[in-house]
């Protein structure tokens, strides 16, 4: 019971990430159980390679290795992509309404989830949690160039996707077509 | 039709996504992972005796 560790055990931080990992790990999934299942699985594997990481490096992009690393695997050996997707992510995405000028909500939640996984997760990593482009890369295992590009390309999809959203929007009039189109653009659970 | 300015098109998405990141990072640890990360401790420690 009492252990009494004159040293910080540098493991102790990983806890201080989990709040990061666990929002990164539900961008991916974009289901929360499957999240904190994943989020389970990379605090395994850290704690177990922790001998892998280089103390005073940077410890998130290497936790966030992991977590990328895990998901892409284990989704490679399922082979389904879009399976389960419940719409967290796209449910917290509408909640806030667009009174002030600010994207609309709707829209952006359809566009994001239009991009495909890379462009999300530039978008995620550099966009959202506020990593700099050499970390995102260093986490992603790519250049920073490279990276820098991704999320240029992301935001002028997701900016293309829009447009078109508005613009097909108010064109389409037809209820069945929009039905068909909307159900394709958000795949997920029907929840009342 | 009025097509909104690039640059704070961009803007706004950056917001938008920070805002759901950050809403995400709010939530509460569930009590999983910080007995998941005693439990590991544990385990070592018994080893190493």
């Amino acid at each position: 019971m009492s252990s009494n560790t004159a040293t910080a055990d540098p493991r102790d931080e990983i806890l201080e990430h989990l709040p990061s990992l666990r929002a990164f790990a539900v961008s991916l999934t974009r289901n929360s159980s499957s999240a904190d299942d994943l989020v389970q699985d990379t605090i395994i594997k850290a704690w177990k390679n922790f001998g892998s990481y280089k103390q005073g490096t940077n410890l998130r992009a290497w936790l966030f290795t992991i977590l990328r690393n895990t998901f892409y695997s284990a989704r490679r050996k399922s082979k389904r992509e879009v399976a389960d997707v419940d719409g967290v992510m796209a449910n917290s995405l509408s909640e806030k309404p667009a009174h002030d000028g600010r994207l609309q909500m709707a829209d952006f939640e359809k566009a994001f989830a239009k991009l495909n996984d890379e462009q999300r997760e530039a978008l995620v990593l550099v966009g959202a949690s506020g990593m700099t482009y050499e970390e995102a890369a260093e986490t992603c295992g790519v250049a920073t160039g490279t990276m820098k590009s991704r999320v240029n390309r992301a935001r002028a999809k997701l900016i293309e996707l829009m447009d078109i959203d508005q613009d097909e929007a108010l064109e389409m009039t037809d209820a069945p077509t929009a039905a068909v189109v909307a159900s394709s653009m958000m795949p997920r659970k029907t929840a009342i | 039709m009025a097509r909104k300015d690039k640059s704070l098109l961009e803007q706004q998405i950056d917001e938008n996504l920070r805002r759901v990141f950050q809403k995400e990072t709010e939530k509460e640890i569930p009590d999983r992972f910080t007995q998941l990360l005693n439990q590991l401790k544990e385990q070592e420690a018994q080893h190493e005796q």
